[in-house]
């Protein structure tokens, strides 16, 4: 007998993996393949100029020191660095409008676990800036941009999708990354779970007197939490719950009025206080696919778990996607095993999908917890803010568990 | 040999046999167990390949040049990711129906594997020879286990590597891999495992010695109920092991 040899079929596919979606998470996924010598399309609707415009549009992330690893792992860390503001301390407190003093009930200070900073703010335009070029000089990767997906068609054997301008492309595996409304979900009918929290976070960055010393605020009020979360120099970025109606209105101010409405709810502590960058609002819901794998298909990133982002977890949540999902290839492709086939993926589902429900469910408690005013639940809240501020040990677990150093870690976020 | 039956099959033939493969090959049907108990088991054969003929796992077809022997292949559960890694693989069921069900399975994965319906004994017969001879959950089922590691001494090379996978003989093995994979997890068609003829680990190398093989490696496959996964162990060969041995 001859050796075994693949037949033409595999030979003539674009690539291994085809990715729908250039926005964040596709290209983080389509970088970490390649390390694994594995090639993937990027394929993106959206021109490159309009994902990486170089103005500021006011939208940042708050990195968990897993997500820095991986991003150092895949080695953009050194030209992302220069553009990051490291957090040294978080700091929570439950606060009303108009109350003279406010509680700080809870106080975390990166001092107290020897990995470093909790995590690092950064602004979307560098992050997708970095990630963008990094695919561009990769051979592995090829990015078709301004090329929307209308339709796809998966067997046993291999994916493929179908362009606008008609043209089909084959992989041996497709990758949902193409956000919260993921078509490539629907159209292999995978349904979604999610309910609203009638609330809407505005978004904005904010320029101010005093230095904000690497410190975030998270503020609980009743309407919704108010996060401020330090940005280079002196900025922070604003991530401002409401309630769907006061979030519309707000909405509706000048910048001038915003602000003014903005003030009090912010204090002093940093000075006066300036918009920074253009003012956005994001619906406040949640939903997460009921599987994040099907035949010859994964879902990553928002496509998989939209996430109120009250505790910063989106992006974060969506990295550890990508490296769990990268982790199982390789380990697959190493053993010989088709890394596309069920029971690979079914691996990244068992990981990745019990941890994301459980990190919706407890962002959700939170939330409802403390976007309430109901003086029995506040003074609970208080309580157990006090009692966890109280407890080193229990105090660290909350850091570790906020720099996303808990449960099992994949290979790109080791460090 | 092997590829007589691609000429001979026909079309409704070939569904049926996909349909079987199916069956094979779906993570929770009939063969779960033994696709939960695969990664371990690759893993096991892929560094005890790598590290006897010093092949780098990293490269893209690090097997290619070993010529492996795969007994009681099944639906090839081991034939195709030894067929991707670059190995010429030959895989053997003494179950006919096997055959071109594994043959559906490789087509649809895109791979080419000679699959033979013959027996470890007729290949030695026949003066077959191998680098790497794997013989996995085969040992156990056997009349005569002397014979037939006799059998899989003469199909190896000098310096040729033997991977043999059983399960122990003891209360726990009698009652995991009987009483819990048979009946509670329904983990392996009933009556697929006999206890009297489980081999304890040291009873397997005196087997194998005796066979004119020399043992040097065994290591343990456990269950870990709470993260549903199989893991290697060195202490812990209670139930499932797995051994290498090498061919003078
Ligand atoms: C205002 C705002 C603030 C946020 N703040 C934070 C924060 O502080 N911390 C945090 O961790 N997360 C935050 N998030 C969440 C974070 O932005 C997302 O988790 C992240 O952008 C998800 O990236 P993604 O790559 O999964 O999807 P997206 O960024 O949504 O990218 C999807 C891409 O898919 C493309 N696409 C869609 N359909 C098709 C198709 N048919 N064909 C081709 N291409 C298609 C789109 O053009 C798009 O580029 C925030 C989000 C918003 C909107």
């Amino acid at each position: 007998m001859d050796n075994p040899v693949r037949v033409s079929i595999l030979q003539s596919m674009n690539s291994d993996l085809l990715i729908v979606g250039g926005g964040l998470n596709g290209p983080a996924l389509a970088l970490a393949a390649a390390q694994a010598g594995i090639s993937s399309t990027v394929i993106d609707a959206l021109p490159t100029q309009t994902r990486t415009r170089n103005d500021f549009d006011g939208r940042s992330y708050a990195l968990a020191l897993a997500s820095k690893r991986m991003l150092a792992a895949l080695g953009l860390w050194k030209q992302l660095e220069a553009h990051t503001q490291p957090m040294q301390e978080i700091k929570v407190s439950d606060g009303r409008v108009g109350d003279a003093e406010v509680f700080l009930g809870l106080h975390f200070n990166s001092a107290e676990i020897e990995e470093g900073p909790m995590g690092y703010m950064i602004e979307d335009r560098y992050l997708r800036t970095v990630l963008l070029d990094a695919m561009d000089s990769n051979d592995l990767i090829t990015h078709k941009p301004e090329s929307r997906v209308v339709s796809q068609a998966n067997n046993a054997s291999q994916a493929s999708v179908t362009l606008q301008d008609g043209a089909v492309l084959t992989a041996r595996l497709l990758i949902g990354a193409d956000g919260r409304q993921s078509g490539t979900a629907q159209r292999a009918g995978i349904q979604r779970t999610g309910w609203g929290y009638g609330q809407t976070a505005l978004v904005c960055a904010i320029d101010h007197e005093k230095p904000h010393g690497g410190v975030a605020h998270q503020f609980f009020m009743p309407a919704g939490p108010l996060a401020i979360l330090p940005l280079p120099g002196n900025r922070s970025s604003i991530v401002w719950s409401e309630t769907e109606e006061n979030a519309k209105s707000i909405n509706a101010l000048s910048d001038e009025d915003y602000l003014a409405v903005l003030r009090p709810r912010f204090g002093n502590f940093l000075g006066d206080i300036d918009l920074a960058g253009a003012r956005y609002t994001y619906p406040l819901n949640l939903t997460l696919a009921n599987s994040f794998v099907g035949e010859r298909l994964a879902l990553v990133g928002d496509a998989a778990h939209g996430m109120h982002p009250i505790a910063g977890q989106g992006l974060n949540a969506g990295l550890r996607d990508v490296a769990a999902l990268a982790h199982v290839m390789s380990h697959a492709a190493r053993r010989g095993e088709d890394y596309a086939s069920p029971q690979v993926l079914a691996r990244y589902q068992q990981w990745r999908r019990f941890d994301t429900a459980s990190l919706a469910a407890a962002t959700d408690v939170f939330n409802r917890l403390f976007s309430n005013d109901n003086p029995l639940l506040r003074a609970a809240r208080d309580f157990g803010m006090a009692a966890v501020n109280a407890v080193p040990e229990l105090r660290r677990t909350f850091i570790r568990e906020a720099a996303g150093l808990t449960g099992e870690l994949p290979d790109l976020m080791r460090g | 040999m092997g590829n007589v039956m691609t000429n001979t099959v026909d079309p409704s033939e070939v569904a049926k046999f996909e349909a079987m493969a199916a069956e094979w090959w779906d993570p929770n049907g009939k063969f779960k167990p033994l696709h939960m108990l695969n990664p371990c088991r690759l893993d096991y054969i892929t560094t005890q390949i790598a590290g006897e003929f010093e092949k780098d796992l990293d490269s893209a077809t690090p097997f290619a040049g070993l010529r492996i022997l795969d007994i009681g292949c099944g639906g090839g559960l081991l034939c195709e990711p030894m067929a991707r890694l670059g190995a010429e693989i030959i895989g053997v069921d003494a179950a006919e129906r096997n055959i071109p069900v594994a043959q559906a399975h490789a087509a649809q994965s895109g791979l080419t594997i000679d699959y033979r319906h013959t027996t470890a004994e007729a290949m030695a017969a026949a003066g077959e020879q191998f680098d790497i001879v794997l013989n996995m959950e085969v040992v156990e089922h056997v009349a005569d286990p002397l014979a037939y590691l006799t059998a899989c001494q003469q199909l190896l090379k000098p310096g040729g590597l033997h991977i043999c996978s059983t399960i122990n003989r003891n209360p726990k093995s009698f009652a995991m891999a009987i009483v819990g994979a048979e009946n509670v997890m329904r983990w392996l068609p009933k009556g697929t495992h006999e206890w009297n003829k489980f081999i304890t680990p040291d009873e397997l190398f005196d087997l194998m010695r005796n066979a004119g093989l020399n043992p040097v490696d065994r290591k343990g496959f456990v269950f870990n109920p709470i993260s549903w996964t199989w893991k290697l162990s060195d202490r812990d060969l209670s139930v499932n092991y797995v051994t290498a041995a090498l061919k003078p």
